[in-house]
This record gives structure tokens, sequence and C-alpha cells, in this order.
């Protein structure tokens, strides 16, 4: 594979960097030369390793082995400040912005400019925060609070932190993804003006039309290792999407074959302002349903509002033909409908009750009797799930915290499954699971398709919705830009949907 | 998509900003405004209230000792902690006071004063070293050390008494003597109050109080210095106990183990009735000295409407939950205000125009 182009120092280098989180391996090796005067793409599939890397560059984490170096002197950032005063200025995904302290002081806080007495020079402030708005050809006031930007702004203002930081690296993680058309080409000179004046950019995108358009060097990722370099000249898109998808993604996920029935959960015309517009969607009996798209496009909140934990002002959600009330997750779950949610560990599951305790929690009434419960009914109820979904754990009173990330999920769908529901929502079902246990999390959910579940599945990761999903629904920035037939959905027609504006969503 | 198209929305978003500042200015506003109210109708009742040299006074006088814990409690709230322990560091530090008098005779009351704040400031590091290195909810800390410092307190003074001819006639005098009809203590308030309130709006320690209380995640990530913002918020709370301690021995005279008790929940509710966001990140301590004013004023004056002992406690905890309430409103119209202004206006403009006219250096965008 390609070597890099550039020559000289760079002006931050790492090499075989590692970081694990407990028993989760987030970045096995990861290798970056990033130059100055230009701009470096980092790409791969979502779980590559990317975010970890930029933040052992931040000096969010420390790596675990490797070697990190700024202009050849080695460094080793304990935090976010040491890599900040080093010249590492990150932009990420989701910006952190202060919501109750205004635009400028956002860009300048813990570096304001002070005049006599320390006091802070809010006119200069001001002055520099204008001055920056119009390099990057926005408007906003810079006297509002940060309270309810929207993220294309947030980001504004993070970029803005960064220019007038000075940064000698600039790292990007994904900030085209909530950008319009113009903003992304506003974006697009500024970064150019940046890196003629002599600085190191990186940029994480998974729109390959920009990052071919504004990096000259692109490195990708795979499963937490670096895998290639090149000049974005001697390569082209096909050969890159190969290498970061690496292998044939139809052999990892066994989806077998379910008979299609009649729809069983119709979403129709959901809507809240600001958090996701008009979202009408049907999930059919045997059906396993993708909804993808980037992180933040709005599909967990979705979920939520279906199931009746977040409210919404417009719209319709029926079960079987009948109506599931706003705002009443009980009467959702006596419908039939199971919601497994993100954060296993905040949402999904008792850390600190037991494993039976966990898988009988959503049937707790019904194993009552007289308002009490006793641990034999409970064991008896849990047992049950807890093999058929072949739980791996010590004893049914083990404590739910100390299991494994997969069998922490396998918990969490089987304290569901008692329900026994008629759709199953489930909210990145494999995220932080080893490769082996995603398959059997895979197989599972063919399974309960093959029975006639309903499933409809959010997802990050590509394969997955492509290898697991009968159909696949996209969000982008709150609304639905496509609906894909299994034979429709492949990692472009999905990612271009994920990242481009509909004419009627514009 | 054309720039005159997109004029108008930003145009409503300026004003709409100006309007987020107008609200702002309110909530302080709305506070003097019901003092005002207050003291008025009270006065329409009994004209002693405010036209008599002791009515004055009072009126002045009554709320200096909480306006100084306020101040030291806003801090911490705004920093998204809280302080339950400043009653007792009160009483510990009258007591303190009371007692260097008595040991050493002769000792200059500035001394005095310095070592009372510096003991202060030694019991609000206890709690902030707790807050910030062992990460534990301040709200259990402090109600821990609130009951630890006030038995600290009953085990020292037992059941002595530190009476007014133990104390220095001078130093007595500060509780009661007036410069131009202003009390002396009013006047020490006021000055750590002015202090305190331009180091909040002006510095990058206040504004950094700020940063870590509206988001402790981003704050991390922003590089800030938080666990050395908590502590040093909790050691200014301990100094204004301290210095609240001193006080309260010049203006009674008479202290023994229980002063102070109970003055930490009059302290987290001026704060609050001030308009101090419980969850941090905005008030000013203006606000909070304000509340802290309308909170003893109100007390006085509801002898005097007549109103029964029995419903005194109860108006104050209205006032509290009105207070509240009144912030939560505010906060969800204008997060749905924010919202809709971000759904119809456009970031971008073809041309940037130097739209956010310089204002004048009073209305910046903190809120509150």
């Amino acid at each position: 594979m390609g070597s890099a182009p550039a020559e000289g120092t760079p002006t931050v280098g790492l090499r075989d960097v590692s970081k694990a989180f407990g028993q989760v391996i987030a970045l096995r090796s990861g290798s970056l030369a990033l130059y100055p005067g230009s701009i470096h793409a980092l790409v791969g599939e979502n779980g590559a390793g990317k975010s970890t890397l930029v933040k052992i560059m931040a000096g969010l984490y420390q790596r675990d082995s490797g070697t990190f170096e700024m202009e050849g002197q080695p460094v080793d950032f304990k935090t976010t400040a040491e890599a900040k005063a080093a010249g590492i200025a990150v932009i990420y995904q989701e910006p952190t912005l202060f919501p109750d302290l205004s635009v400028t002081e956002n860009v300048f806080m813990g570096r304001q400019p002070v005049g006599r007495f320390r006091r802070i020079d809010r006119k200069a402030m001001r002055a520099e925060v204008r001055g920056l708005m119009e390099r990057l050809g926005v408007r906003i006031d810079g006297d509002r609070p940060a309270e309810g930007l929207s993220i294309a702004d947030q980001q504004i203002i993070e970029i803005a932190k960064a220019i007038s930081l000075d940064a000698k690296v600039m790292i990007m993680d994904e900030p085209t993804a909530a950008l319009s058309g113009v903003e992304v080409e506003r974006l697009f000179a500024v970064a150019r003006s940046l890196r003629d004046e002599g600085r190191a950019l990186m940029f994480i995108s998974h729109r390959f039309d920009e990052v071919f358009a504004l990096c000259d060097t692109i490195t990708v990722m795979r499963d937490g290792a670096y895998i290639s370099t090149d000049a974005v000249a001697a390569t082209d898109v096909p050969q890159i999407v190969r290498r970061m998808v690496g292998r044939d993604v139809n052999d990892l996920f066994p989806k077998q074959e379910a008979k299609i029935g009649d729809p069983l959960l119709v979403v129709e015309g959901l809507n809240m302002p600001g958090v996701f517009h008009d979202i009408s969607l049907n999930v059919r009996s045997g059906e396993i349903v993708g909804l993808a798209g980037l992180v933040g496009a709005g599909r967990s909140e979705v979920a939520r509002a279906i199931f009746g934990v977040d409210p919404y002002e417009a719209g319709s959600v029926t079960i079987g033909g009948t109506a599931v009330p706003a705002r009443d997750p009980s009467a959702a779950m006596g419908l039939g409908l199971a919601l497994v949610p993100e954060d296993r560990r905040k949402q999904g599951l008792v850390i600190d009750a037991t494993v039976s305790q966990n898988i009988t929690a959503a049937i707790r009434d019904s194993l009552s009797k007289l308002g009490l419960i006793t641990t034999g009914a409970e064991n008896d109820a849990a047992r049950v799930w807890a093999s058929r979904l072949e739980v791996k754990t010590r004893a049914l009173d083990a404590v739910a915290g100390t299991l494994s990330g997969g069998n922490q999920q396998k918990v969490v769908l089987a304290k569901w499954l008692a329900t026994t529901p008629k759709v199953l929502i489930i909210d990145e079902p494999t995220r932080g699971i080893d490769v082996g246990t995603k398959a059997e999390v895979h197989r599972m959910m063919s399974e309960l398709a093959g029975q006639g579940l309903g499933i409809l599945m959010i997802s990050s990761e590509l394969p997955e919705v492509l290898g697991m999903a009968d159909r696949v629904y996209v969000m982008r920035e709150g609304r639905i830009t496509a609906e894909l037939d299994r034979d429709e959905a492949n990692s472009e027609s999905v990612m271009f949907a994920a990242t481009h504006a509909t004419e009627a969503a514009a | 998509m054309t720039s005159t198209e997109m004029l108008t929305p930003v145009e409503e978003g300026t004003s709409f900003s100006s309007r987020v500042g107008a609200i702002a200015r309110a909530r302080e506003t709305g506070i003097v405004l019901a003092i005002a109210i207050v003291i008025i109708v009270t006065t329409i009742k009994n004209p002693t209230f405010l036209f008599s040299l002791d009515g004055w006074r009072d009126l002045l006088l009554t709320p200096s000792i909480l306006v100084v814990l306020a101040i030291g409690e806003a801090i911490v709230i705004i920093t998204r902690n809280v302080d339950l322990s400043v009653g007792s560091v009160l009483g510990l530090s009258a007591y303190l006071t009371g007692t260097l008098f008595i040991k050493f005779q002769g000792i200059p009351i500035l001394a005095v004063f310095l070592i009372s704040i510096v003991f202060g400031a030694l019991l609000g590091l206890i709690n902030g070293a707790l807050v910030a290195f062992a990460r534990v909810p301040a709200l259990v800390i402090t109600l821990g050390t609130l009951y630890a410092y006030r038995g600290i307190d009953v085990a020292w003074a037992g059941a002595s008494l530190i009476n007014a001819s133990d104390l220095p006639p001078d130093f007595l005098a500060l509780g009661t003597k007036t410069i131009l009809t202003i009390p002396v203590l009013t006047i020490i308030a006021l000055i750590v109050l002015i202090i305190g309130a331009w180091y909040m709006k002006n510095t990058r320690g206040g504004r950094e109080f700020y940063a870590i209380g509206s988001d402790p995640a981003a704050a991390e990530l922003y590089g800030l210095a938080v666990t050395k913002r908590v502590l040093s918020a909790f050691v200014v709370s301990g100094a204004a106990a301290g210095l609240a301690g001193v006080l309260y021995a010049a203006r009674y005279g008479t202290v023994n183990s229980q002063a102070g008790l109970g003055f930490e929940l009059d302290a987290v509710a001026a704060a609050v009735i001030g308009g101090v966001a419980i969850f941090g990140g905005s008030g000013t301590l203006w606000g909070a000295a304000f509340g802290a004013v309308l909170l003893l004023t109100i007390n006085r004056a509801l002898p005097v409407l007549g109103v029964p002992d029995f419903w005194q406690r109860a108006v104050v905890g209205v006032l509290i939950i009105g207070a509240i309430v009144l912030d939560r409103i505010l906060a969800l119209r204008q997060s749905r205000k924010l919202i809709e202004a971000r759904d119809t206006a456009p970031a971008v403009v073809e041309m940037p125009v130097g739209a956010a006219e310089e204002r004048g250096e009073g209305e910046e965008g903190d809120r509150g």
C-alpha cells in the first residue's frame, strides 16, 4: 500500500497507538502523520477507532502503548489543556458548549483577553468574534446564549474557537455531517486558507466527494487498526471503500429468511420541532427494519417518542391497528411494544441488581402475588429467558454489572422478550460488544423475526444494517431521507442518504 | 436563497436576543420591585417601618449578615454544587471571635476579622477537598460537615456563653454604628458584594465558575481547571461564612453554640429567590443579595402587617417555590424561543453584515 506523500517532520505523528476500556479494545494499532500545509482525511466505519485516536490526540484519553510525537518531540498529554496549549484543536462531532453562556464567552472560555486588574476585555472579545464570524461567513449573534443553537451553528463556534486559538493542528471530527451545501463550501474555503497558512488539518468524514475535493492525503482505519495512507490523487473511492469494509458483509451476519406479514407498527407524520420532522415508517411482522443514519440524526429520539418516553407534537403511532397513546410507555408495553435502549448501562439495566431481577423487571406486575414477589418466582421466570438467550452468568443472582457487555445486552433483551412483545425496537444492538457475541445477537434477532416479531433496529454500523435489515430507512438531521429495500441498500446508497439533504428536506 | 430573503429572520434573531437580555435584567428588577412593594405596603400600614431612624437602620442592618452568606452560597451553587455547612461555619467562627477577644486581651479587631475569615476558609477547604477530590456530591458532604462542624462547636463551647461584656466596646460598636445613616455592617456586606460581583462578571475565574456549572463535562473538555475552581468556590463560601460569624458576634454580642443554626437554608433560599439556578450556570451575586434582603424584609414585615406567626414560614416557602417555578417558566419559554429562532432563521447569509451593533458595557450576553 502507498506511503505518505509528504516529507519532513510531521506536526503530529502517532505510531502503533492502542487503547482499551476494560475488555473492549477501542484502538488496537493506530498510526497517523499530519504534516503542515496539508489536509489529511481519516476514514473508516463507525467503530474503526477514529474517534478514539482523536481523543488521544486531544489529551482526553491516554494511550496504553505506542508513540506520540509533535514536531519530532515525544509528547504525553495528560489533559485537554496540555494538548490545547501544544496547539491541537479538536472540533468534535457533537460540540460541547456551555448552554448558559453567550457565544462569545464560549469562544474565549479559559483564555479571555484581559486588561487592567485582569478584567476581561469584552469589547476585544466581541470584536474578534465578529471578525471570526465574518471570516467564516456566518451570522451568529455573539451575545446570544449557546442554548438552542443547531449542531451546525455549534460547530461553527467550535471552528471559530480553534481559529482564534491559532492552533497548529486542527482536527475536525465529521464537521460537515450537519451542514448544508453552502455551509460546507464556506467551511472548505476556510480550511484551505488555514492549510495555506501552514497548519496541519485533519478531517474525518463519511462523504467521499468531500474527502476527495478537500484533502490531499487519506488514511484508512478498520477495526481499531491502521490500514493504509495514500495521496488522494493516487487512489479512488472503490479502493478506499474496499479497505474500509475489508470483508464480505453478508458472511458476518446470518440473516434467515422470514415470512413477512402485515404491518404491525405504523408511525405516521410524527413531528417534534427541533428534534425530528414528519417521520412516517412501518414495520411488518417477521421483518427487520433498519433505521440508519449518522450519530445525532435523531434516530434514538424517534424511538423514544414512539415508545412514549419523549413527547411529540403531531402524528400517530399504531400497533396492529390500535393507537398507542403519546407519552405513556406502560400503555405502549401493554400493546406489545418493547424498546431496548442504546445505553444499556444507563437506561436498560440496573447494574447493581441481580440478573434475575433485571430479566423480570418489566413483568414484575404479573409475577407478584398480593403485591409481593418471591425470589423463587423471579428465578423461575428468569431461568427460562436466560437459557433461551444463552446468557453466560455464574448464577441468576449474580450482579448484572459483573457480566460482559454482550451478556449484559442479552439480559436487557431477555427483559423485554419476557414481556412477549409484538414489536421490538432495538437501539444499537451490538455497540461495544465483541465480534463473536455480535454474531450471536444477530442470530437471535433473526430468529425472533422468524417467529413473527417485527423489529426496528437502529444502528450506526453499516455492515450490520446491510446484513440484517429487510428494509432500511435512513435519517438525516431529524428527517427520513430514504427508504431502501434490501436489494437497493448498499453502503453508497445508505451513506448518500445519511449525508446529503434531499431536495424536499433542504 | 438570496441575502435579502434571509435578512428578515436574522433581524428577528437580533431583536430576540435583546429580548432575552431584557428578561435577564427583569429577573433582578423583579426582586427589587418585590422588595419595594413589601416596604411600601408595610410602611403605609406602619410609617415607622421606613420613616424612623431605627426603621431605616433595621431595614439595612438585618439582611447584612445573610447577604454575606448568600454571596458565598451563590458562588458555590453557580458551580452546580451546594454548601449546607455555612450556618455551622458561621457558628464556629462567631464563637472563635469571642474566644479570641477573651483569650488575647487587646487583640486588634482587624486581626480577629482576618483570623476568623481564614478559619472559615479552612473549613470551606475541607468541604471543597471532599467534594472535588473524593467526587462525592456536595449535598452529602456538606450535610455531613453541617453536623460535624456544629458538633465541634457544641463540644468546644459547651454550655458556656460569650456575653457582650466579654467583647471590646469598639468591636460591639461596629454592630450598631452607622456612617451617614448606613450601618457599618451593611457597608462591609456591600463591599464584599461589589468585589464578588465584579469578580464573577469580569474575570476569567468568575466566568469559569459559570462555565463549570453550565456543563461540567464541557468544562473538562475545554481543559478548565475544574477541580481547582470547585475547591476555591467552597473556600470562598467558607471565608464568607467566617466573615459572617464575626459580623454576627459584633451585631448580637451574645454567642452560644447554637449561633447560626439553620442559616444555611436561608442562604440557599436567598440565592434561589434571587435567580441563581439551583443547577448552576446562571444567576448573579446581586440577585442572591437582593434575595436575602427580600427574605428577611418579608420576615420583618409580616408581623407588622398582622400576619399570624403561624403563616410567616409558609409565606417564605411560597416565595421559594414561586421563585423556582418562575425560573422554570422563564427557562422553558426561552429554550422554546431559541429553538423557534433556530428553525426559522438560517445561520448563513451571503454577505456578512455588521449586524450586531456595539452595545453598552452593561448588557453583555451573560444572562441573569
